[in-house]
């Protein structure tokens, strides 16, 4: 099979006697899309805190490309080539769409200071480019007819369509999507499901924290199951389907 | 279209001496020496814009590094070395062409440090305590800044009101002129008036350039996402601390700019400068011109120091500047330039631009 590009050792985190996340190990190949799901509270999104850099774990590690990253800060991650959305869509709301994307292009150039202060020709030059790549980038979401408006005035489900958007803009080999369907209806997110091949398609693998099972099941290569932060299962969705610890924790005792 | 953020610094220069031609056309040219004095605390309020407007961080201590600046280069330039002269340190100095000779109003021969090295000391030691300051501070969410410079501010005062070798009560006096370069010097006497009308001005509109550039370039765009959602800012390789504490340095470094200009122009600085409502002044004029908003602060930099630095407000001065703080909070926290119409047509002539 291809290369493993993310992987947790062990990973756990508690607050205070809560264990959000108990001694979790999995991997993620690259090129494929992941799905962590379990019932609320099994973790999901500390998991992705714990990888993005959010909360820094007790114990264990994260390994990203065999780079140990460990309790990295979040915008080393970023920088390094992972990107998130958020549960509840984070975008800065009043800023237009257009400059949300290009903030995403942040850690892909480097006009610092001094250079901004002195508004140095090659950092015009760096802007231009940014502006451009932003453009591109909604083009390609068909978001390009909404790139002037500010982002707070924007639907739920183009808000969270930005989101992607900047997130992409970071050119990330992973991508973390954080309940992407939450909050969507069901041809939204029939829609996402398509733009999430699409960003498979071009070499972004994709981890994504979701409830919705028909997006699960349709779209994921693999899928992880969490059960009050701990791992219950781990295969393909046909597997995992038929796996009874799983129908134990969704459906109760009886059905298993 | 990057140059258009600049038609406003053209006008605002054409402004500049326009207001000139009508102070002498009307025998008011001594309003000179106090819209000197103001441009200079504008440089602290442009600083503070940036810190608080861009990044959101706000600073009770903005006086505190505005004194620095200003203490720093009035201790250097008027310190005798004379006795020392012999000493290596000293020598060392001389030859490196730090040291200036000079004679004092009585005509005493007085070894000092000359102005530009002063100048240098004062921004990089402002730089130092700002660095200080931040490095802890900022790393902790909520108003932390506030407050640790809140004492900042205090401490310095104390310090000025407290240390023999920065005058006490009575402050340095003294301060000789700052010669810039060739025949420009920042001088308060009459005959400098106009001369030094422009150099405040061109500081200012130095500052403007320089700040402008800045929120409108890619660390600009990374404060102003910070200010708005610092989790995502953080999401998208935006290393939140540095940026915010690099701003907070480069706002006490624009103060002390601003203290020390001020202090060559008036010959002299008192503990008066490092008051906390010094510090309150600049934030509330930061307010009233908008936060965001850099000609909003400049311009009411430059409009309500002129006002109270006339003695407009009386004995009221420090009130009128509370009053203003607390009445922009409840009935305009926008601002008062902040004018929504204006924004509409800005929006749409971007789009125009960039459609």
């Amino acid at each position: 099979m291809s290369d493993i590009l993310l992987e947790t050792r062990n990973l756990h985190r508690s607050f205070g006697g809560v264990h959000a996340v108990r001694d979790v190990s999995m991997k993620v190949q690259a090129g494929t899309i992941k799905a962590v799901i379990g019932p609320n509270g099994a973790g999901k999104t500390t998991l992705f805190n714990l990888i993005a850099g959010t909360v820094a774990p007790q114990q264990g590690e994260v390994f990203f490309r065999g780079k140990r990253i460990t309790a990295w800060k979040p915008h080393a991650v970023a920088s390094l080539g992972i990107a998130r959305t958020f549960q509840t869509t984070k975008l800065f709301p009043h800023m237009t769409v257009h400059e949300n994307v290009m903030v995403g292009r942040h850690p892909r150039t480097r006009a610092g200071f001094v250079a901004g202060m002195l508004s140095l020709p090659w950092t015009w030059r760096e802007d231009r480019e940014t502006q451009i790549k932003a453009a591109d980038i909604l083009q390609d979401l068909d978001l390009a007819s909404c790139s002037q408006e500010i982002a707070s005035n924007l639907s739920f489900g183009r808000q969270r369509l930005v989101e992607f958007a900047r997130a992409l803009a970071t050119e990330p080999e992973l991508l973390l999507l954080d309940e992407p369907a939450a909050g969507l209806n069901i041809y939204e997110t029939q829609e996402l499901s398509k733009l999430i091949l699409k960003i498979r398609d071009r070499g972004v693998t994709c981890l994504i924290v979701e409830h919705d099972m028909s997006l699960v099941m349709n779209i994921s290569d693999d899928v992880l199951v969490l059960d009050q932060g701990r791992w219950v299962a781990e295969g393909p969705p046909a597997a995992i389907q038929r796996n009874p610890d799983v129908i134990r924790i969704y459906l109760g005792d009886e059905h298993a | 279209m990057r140059l258009r953020i600049y038609y406003p610094v053209i006008a605002a220069a054409l402004l500049i001496v326009v207001l000139h031609l009508a102070l002498a056309a009307t025998g008011k040219t001594f309003y000179m020496t106090q819209i000197t004095m103001s441009a200079y605390y504008a440089l602290v309020v442009i600083g503070l814009c940036l810190l608080m407007g861009y990044a959101g961080q706000i600073s009770l201590g903005h006086a505190g590094f505005f004194a620095a600046g200003g203490y720093t280069v009035a201790v250097l330039t008027t310190c005798n070395l004379n006795g020392l002269r012999q000493t290596p340190l000293v020598e060392w100095l001389s030859r490196l062409g730090v040291l200036v000779s000079w004679r004092d109003l009585y005509g005493n021969e007085v070894l000092s440090v000359s102005p530009w090295p002063a100048f240098i000391a004062a921004i990089l030691l402002t730089a130092l305590i700002a660095l200080a300051i931040g490095l802890p501070v900022i790393r902790l969410k909520g108003h932390y800044l506030a407050m640790a410079t809140l004492g900042f501010g205090l401490i310095i005062y104390r310090l000025a009101l407290g240390a023999k070798v920065l005058g006490q009560a009575d402050g340095i006096s003294g301060v000789p002129a700052f010669h810039l370069l060739g025949e420009l010097q920042i001088n308060g006497r009459t005959p400098f008036r106009i001369q030094n009308y422009y150099i405040a001005w061109s500081a200012v509109l130095v500052a403007m350039v320089l700040a402008l550039n800045l929120v409108n370039s890619r660390v600009g765009r990374a404060l102003r996402s910070i200010h708005q959602s610092e989790e995502a800012a953080h999401s998208l390789g935006i290393d939140t601390y540095r940026y915010k504490l690099a701003t907070f340095i480069l706002s006490a470094v624009l103060a002390a700019a601003g203290g020390a200009m001020l202090t060559h122009y008036n010959g002299s600085i008192g503990p008066s400068e490092v008051t906390v409502m010094k510090s309150v002044r600049y934030l509330a004029i930061v307010a009233v011109g908008g936060m965001a908003n850099l000609w909003g602060a400049m311009i009411m930099g430059i409009l309500l120091n002129f006002l109270s630095l006339r003695g407009v407000f009386g004995s009221f001065d420090d009130a009128v500047f509370g009053a203003i703080l607390i009445g922009i909070m409840l009935f305009a926290p926008q601002g008062l330039l902040r004018v929504p119409k204006l924004q509409v047509l800005t929006s749409l002539l971007s789009r125009r631009s960039h459609g």
